[in-house]
């Protein structure tokens, strides 16, 4: 009895002096992007006890694998909704995972809104097009906690970027997310030019795209591809930009 | 001449564990390798759909999710059952009646099932970054076959070729995997503390697998003890306790953030290892301080 007293007792001693290196590490870990996921009751509720165990086990990446496997076999029964719930469960489970939250805004933003539109068991187009309209919302929004999560991931700015291009058509949002991807790192070097070519579409910034597509042309052939001269060229009509200021291809 | 043998003799220790390294393999632990085998090659039947960055994580999420209940599970219930084993042969007896301290005994113990973690993920890695070579080759051929039949252009062969590599191997995985050894090393030599004073090696895996579920929350537990959550006044003392008696095991589950590509400085690698390491060394000393009086 009192050799369990007196290793109970150590046992104590020994968690007092561990824990301030403990609070420590905890927070040098959060800092470095480490054991940020949030595990608890919505996460419980959608996962199940097991896999909630499974998680807190610290198999929560073998938990969002098996969850993402059941989302593509839910992608392959077009069952959308259902995708939508797990690709959530499984952001949650992996935030850092940039791959997990572009997939699950490009399969809602792409294919399940493609599909919402051509469901041919919903006659009214008013309703094909809201229901395309939400799923656009979906994948956004998935982007956007994407990004809160990883602010200075290029590749999430960059799909922000086209989601907005191609399915809002809304220019400004998408030159700005171009312009964020563009100076985070790694990014590619063409979004410095696509930032430019959204900043052209948008009414009353013509002299705004005109410098900066300027700029980039005067950087050198590497960025004289034929949209920059194109774009330059009707932006020389545009703002009567005086013919010696004004770029030689084409004349 | 002076007979009397040494107080400490790593020659002793040595032989001891390579025994115990022997006696665990005859046991026929090594056959899990096989089912880890079956579950990274075997995982390719439900990757058929993927894309090849999909196919990657999840190859990686599976290997290193497996590797890490095997090693627990080797921990757990090899070291649990190796001091009654050696009591009901009588193993021990023979052993310490020779001039073998007890220390020595329990260090040869554990060296033993550390040297079989460090061979069984050696070996659990080795296969796993083989299939992963495998894949990323196969990835790459089906990309330069697309280019040579003019689907693409040479820009994007190249890039489509690093962002495949990208996704494959990366430094961060050797660091993650010398962590799931550590957490590995504190689940054994915790197991050798409960079982040197435990009366089975059912409770002893009892225990060590519920001291295991409740270190996982021993950071919460911790911080709501510390932040002064709005919990009940009686529920303060419970927690304090737990965050003092239970290892902190989320600390050593970095793995699930660097297979997503987070990387992991080295001063933060070095600390959680030292962590780690400081687990082993004073739950090895309790276990001697358990062990040394106990009525064999």
């Amino acid at each position: 009895m009192k050799r369990a007293a007196a290793a109970i007792g150590l046992l104590l001693l020994f968690g007092a002096a561990r824990l301030p290196y403990e609070i420590h590490l905890t927070r040098l870990q959060r800092a470095a992007g480490f054991r940020t996921a949030s595990l608890d009751l919505p996460l419980r509720e959608k996962v199940g006890q097991m896999g909630f165990v499974a998680a807190l086990s610290g198999f929560r990446s073998l938990v969002a694998a098996v969850l993402w496997i059941e989302a593509n076999n839910a992608w392959q029964n077009v069952e959308w909704g259902r995708m939508a719930g797990l690709f959530q469960t499984v952001t949650t489970l992996q935030p850092k995972s940039i791959l997990y939250w572009d997939m699950s805004a490009w399969h809602m933003a792409w294919n399940a809104s493609i599909a919402a539109f051509e469901d041919k068991s919903q006659p009214s187009e008013v309703l094909r097009r809201r229901a395309e309209r939400q799923y656009w919302e979906v994948g956004k929004k998935f982007y956007e906690d994407g990004l809160r999560s990883n602010p200075d991931s290029a590749n999430l700015w960059e799909k922000l970027a086209i989601l907005e291009r191609d399915k809002f058509d809304d220019h400004s949002s998408a030159a700005t997310a171009f312009a964020t991807a563009a100076g985070k790192p790694g990014a590619r070097p063409y979004l410095r030019r696509m930032t430019a070519y959204e900043v052209a579409q948008i009414p009353g910034r013509e002299r705004e795209a005109y410098d900066t597509l300027k700029a980039l042309y005067d950087e050198g052939p590497g960025q004289r591809v034929p949209r920059v001269i194109t774009l330059l060229k009707e932006l020389e009509e545009k703002l009567g930009i005086p013919a010696d200021q004004r770029i030689k291809e084409g004349h | 001449m002076n007979d009397r043998a040494p107080i400490f003799s790593p020659t002793r220790i040595s032989a001891l564990a390579w025994n115990t390294l022997t006696e665990l393999t005859r046991l026929k632990i090594f056959y899990f390798l096989l089912i880890f085998a079956l579950l990274v090659i075997g995982n390719s039947f439900f990757m058929a759909k993927l894309t090849p960055e999909e196919e990657f994580q999840m190859l990686k999420d599976i290997s290193l999710g497996a590797m890490s209940i095997f090693t627990a599970l080797i921990a757990i219930l090899a070291t649990a059952m190796l001091l009654p084993k050696d009591l009901e042969d009588r193993t021990t007896f023979t052993i310490l009646a020779k001039p073998v301290p007890r220390y020595e005994y329990l260090a040869g113990k554990l060296l033993g099932i550390l040297l079989l973690l460090g061979i069984s993920i050696a070996i659990m890695t080795a296969l796993f970054l083989a299939v992963l070579w495998l894949r990323e080759q196969g990835a790459i051929e089906e990309i330069r076959a697309a280019f040579t039949q003019k689907q693409i252009n040479a820009e994007d062969l190249m890039r489509e070729i690093a962002s495949i590599q990208a996704a494959t191997f990366n430094a961060n995985l050797a660091p993650g995997i010398a962590i799931i050894f550590v957490k590995a090393a504190l689940l054994a030599a915790l197991t050798l503390m409960i079982s040197a004073f435990a009366s089975s090696a059912i409770f002893t895996m009892m225990i060590t697998i519920a001291i295991y579920f409740i270190g996982h929350l021993q950071a919460t537990a911790r911080e709501y003890w510390l932040e002064g959550m709005d919990i009940r006044w009686w529920t303060r003392p419970a927690l304090a306790l737990i965050a003092l008696l239970f290892p902190d095991l989320q600390a050593f589950s970095l793995t699930d953030d660097i297979v997503v590509g987070n990387p992991i400085p080295f001063a933060l690698f070095a600390q959680t290892g030292a962590l780690g390491l400081l687990y082993v060394a004073v739950y090895f000393l309790l276990a001697c301080f358990f062990f040394s009086n106990r009525e064999l």
